[in-house]
């Protein structure tokens, strides 16, 4: 391994500036984008920020940290966990009271270096667990992470010691520790806090999966077998995986009990477990940026599809089970897909066929909205007086004229969508196989 | 003592209902090494199902037919979503039957609502069985004592008498090999996965009016059922059967004993007060914990004996 090791250090001792900025182009816009977004929605007039666009954005950052720690456990090293949220919980409530602790005088640490408190405290969590869990691994180790995560959730109701019970425990972030001399309080600030930890964390990340580590897991994940063959303990390598990415969990938390100033016994919830899962998995679990994809993505369907719709997560699942049956790479597995037959220049031939299944697709898909909105304004949207209004028109989710409607769009859609899909994956995948003869490398 | 007996007969009411929903997830777990996530989902259907059929035809009608369209579910399931991911391993068709379990609770929310519906037990059996000590024993529980044991007693026979029930026994170990001697392994596989969703879908039918018809029925009774089913070990309906006993008197005797740690220390001669180390933690008493017990069960029956009961290898 460390003639391996070696050759890579070499390998990387040659890049110079230039072919880092041409490989790695792609996420300096990425950062550049997250710099200057919260000024693109800023409002001159009144001179001050979007608010619901900073906590969108701080939000997405979060989340991005938590999808890529949970990626090295489900991605990189092929454990599926239910109960992720445990470590970005319990990493929230530390900071919490580390926040607390500082600004009462116990000990004194700057804003900036919170997020080690709680990564630490997420680290100390993921050795305990990990050390019992890694055991297994499969369904087996996914059941034993939901009842690890169940544990969690319940005992943060029923010790209000620790946790605060259901209220939670809050905590001022404006403690005038700070190294740069800001004060933390315009959200701003925060988001920037945030942004740096967030880049700071994948590129950790990242790096962490260049290592022998890194590629052990995924040699673990992909032939337990052999794995141990060439000397390693999958076992140790599952737990060294479990436990670093307890720690950028936990690194997840505390940014997360920064920016809100409250945790709660939401933060270590199911509800979050599953939610991470999805986002890791619709981004795409292959590709390292698939994660922070997915999470930038379901961020943006939450807060902005809550308000259009109440149905928004039937949505989110359908996408979900969708994604699972015909595309288990995710968007980022799609997009990497395409990627040589669009540097062949050969995506053009595809616009045909494409149209062809798009088309009839996106009329189910009209469809199946629709009867899910009349549905739901049928039984809850009724029930909390609120009307289907459509084009500023109400429409009467009684009569049988928008049901029809909608039935005969989804039907109509769906089978000539299916209808079409043979003679689409076929010209699809002989587009394929012309680039790969062309680019023999890739 | 009455209190024991009460209690006794409450445990083996759940632990039958248990059973009802365990002994299909079982088959399908130990079949298909797909840990079915929307298994409880299905329960949940053939509850509300039942409700709604109720309503208008009657009780005796939905015992048959929210059953049957559970069935046909689970025979959806199986064909269209579980047979296409099964390309992509294992933890694929996991995370399809998570998401199916997702889309499940929220479509249910969305026809039926977000409260508990008002499903009833059926008039004819809303009468005393006998009275205990005071305590009064419903009809109807003895009602789902009785399709429990019937249910069980229907799938011992199919499994061990049967060609269909040696045909499924010999793909639990060794599909391969059945395969090779000319059955449709495929086809056995959706037998099985409607039979377990049809027994779920009646479980809920006679479960949804002894407990809550709710759309939260299904997350609290999912985890309960999956430790029954590791606990019980793969591949065994017996061990399935003990394990529900035993959760369904975990379950019922936790609920009654008002004992905390604390209580147990003091009776040890150590006094514990609110100065002492983890006071809170050791002050809890049983009831509260009881929520708690089948995931502490769940998770040390993975790390020390992942084989369970009966089971003849590791889940």
């Amino acid at each position: 391994m460390t003639e391996v090791v070696a050759q890579r250090s070499g390998d990387s001792a040659r890049y110079d500036v230039r072919a880092a900025l041409g490989r790695f182009w792609p996420a300096f816009t990425f950062i550049a984008l997250a710099i200057v977004v919260p000024w693109l929605f800023f409002d001159w007039s009144k001179g001050r920020h979007s608010g619901f666009v900073i906590s969108l954005v701080s939000q997405m950052g979060v989340m991005s940290i938590f999808a890529l720690s949970f990626n090295m456990q489900m991605g990189q090293a092929g454990l599926l966990t239910f109960g992720h949220a445990v470590f970005l919980g319990l990493g929230g409530y530390a900071t919490i009271h580390a926040l607390n602790a500082v600004a009462s005088g116990l000990f004194w640490l700057p804003v900036e270096l919170m997020p080690l408190v709680g990564g630490i405290s997420g680290l100390i969590f993921a050795t305990i667990f990990g050390y019992m869990a890694t055991r297994q691994t499969g369904t087996a180790y996914a059941m034993i992470t939901l009842g690890f995560g169940e544990l969690v959730s319940a005992a943060a109701v029923m010790f209000n010691g620790f946790f605060g019970g259901e209220g939670g425990v809050t905590a001022n972030r404006m403690i005038k520790t700070s190294f740069l001399g800001l004060s933390y309080g315009p959200a701003i600030e925060v988001y920037y806090l945030i942004l740096f930890w967030t880049v700071l964390s994948a590129g950790v990340m990242l790096l962490l999966t260049q290592v022998p580590l890194g590629r052990m897991a995924n040699a673990c994940r992909d032939n337990s077998e052999r794995a141990q063959f060439v000397g390693y303990d999958p076992r140790r390598v599952r737990f060294y995986q479990c436990a670093i990415s307890g720690f950028f969990a936990g690194i997840a938390g505390a940014l997360y009990a920064i920016n809100y100033e409250i945790v709660t016994y939401d933060a270590v919830s199911a509800v979050l477990s599953a939610n991470v899962l999805l986002m890791t998995f619709i981004g795409g679990i292959g590709v390292f940026w698939g994660p922070i994809l997915g999470a930038v993505l379901i961020t943006l369907l939450q807060s902005w599809m809550s308000l259009l719709s109440g149905a928004w997560v039937i949505y989110v699942a359908v996408l979900f089970v969708v994604m699972v049956i015909y595309a288990p790479g995710g968007i980022a597995g799609l997009i990497m897909a395409h990627l040589p037959i669009w540097r062949s220049g050969r995506l053009a031939t595809l616009a045909v066929p494409y149209l062809r299944i798009v088309m009839p697709s996106v009329t189910g898909i009209i469809g199946f909205a629709g009867l899910v909105e009349l549905t739901y304004s049928a039984s809850i949207g009724k029930g909390q007086g609120r009307a289907l209004t459509l084009f500023y028109h109400v429409i009467d989710t009684s009569s049988l004229l928008p049901w029809f409607v909608t039935a005969v769009l989804f039907a109509l859609g769906i089978a000539l969508a299916a209808s079409q899909r043979v003679q689409f994956l076929e010209s699809w995948a002989a587009v394929a196989e012309e680039t790969r003869v062309k680019e023999p490398c890739r | 003592m009455e209190l024991l007996l009460v209690t006794l007969l409450n445990a083996l009411v759940y632990g039958m209902l248990l059973f009802m929903l365990a002994s299909g997830l079982t088959l399908i777990f130990s079949m298909m090494g797909v840990l079915n996530f929307a298994h409880a989902s299905v329960y949940m259907i053939g509850a509300y199902v039942a409700y709604q059929i109720s309503r208008t035809v009657g009780f005796w009608p939905a015992l048959v037919i929210a059953p049957i369209a559970c069935g046909v579910v689970g025979a959806a399931v199986e064909i269209y979503g579980l047979r296409k991911a099964h390309r992509n391993g294992h933890i694929s068709e996991l995370l399809l039957t998570v998401g199916l379990a997702l889309l499940i609770e929220k479509g249910v929310q969305m026809i039926w609502g977000l409260a508990p519906v008002p499903y009833r037990v059926p008039a004819a059996l809303d009468f005393t069985l006998f009275s205990m000590y005071g305590t009064n024993f419903p009809a109807y529980r003895g009602f789902m004592l009785l399709i429990s044991l019937f249910m069980f007693l229907a799938i011992w026979l199919l499994l061990t008498r049967t060609r269909i029930g040696l045909i499924i026994q010999a793909s639990l170990t060794h599909s391969d090999m059945v395969s090779a001697l000319g059955h449709n392994v495929p086809r056995v596989y959706t037998t099985v996965f409607a039979g377990g969703s049809a027994l779920a879908g009646l479980a809920g039918v006679i479960g949804g009016n002894y407990l809550v018809t709710e759309p939260a029925m299904a997350f609290t009774m999912g985890p309960i059922v999956f430790v029954v089913v590791v606990f019980g070990g793969l591949g065994s309906l017996l061990g399935c059967l003990i394990a529900s006993i035993v959760m369904g008197l975990v379950q019922s005797f936790a609920v009654v004993f008002d004992v905390s740690p604390a209580d147990l220390l003091t009776y040890l001669g150590v006094a514990v007060t609110p100065m002492t180390p983890f006071a809170e933690v050791l002050s809890v008493p049983l009831p509260r914990v009881s929520a708690l017990l089948p995931y502490l069960l769940l998770v040390l029956i993975l790390i020390f004996k992942p084989r369970g009961l009966m089971g003849t290898r590791d889940t």
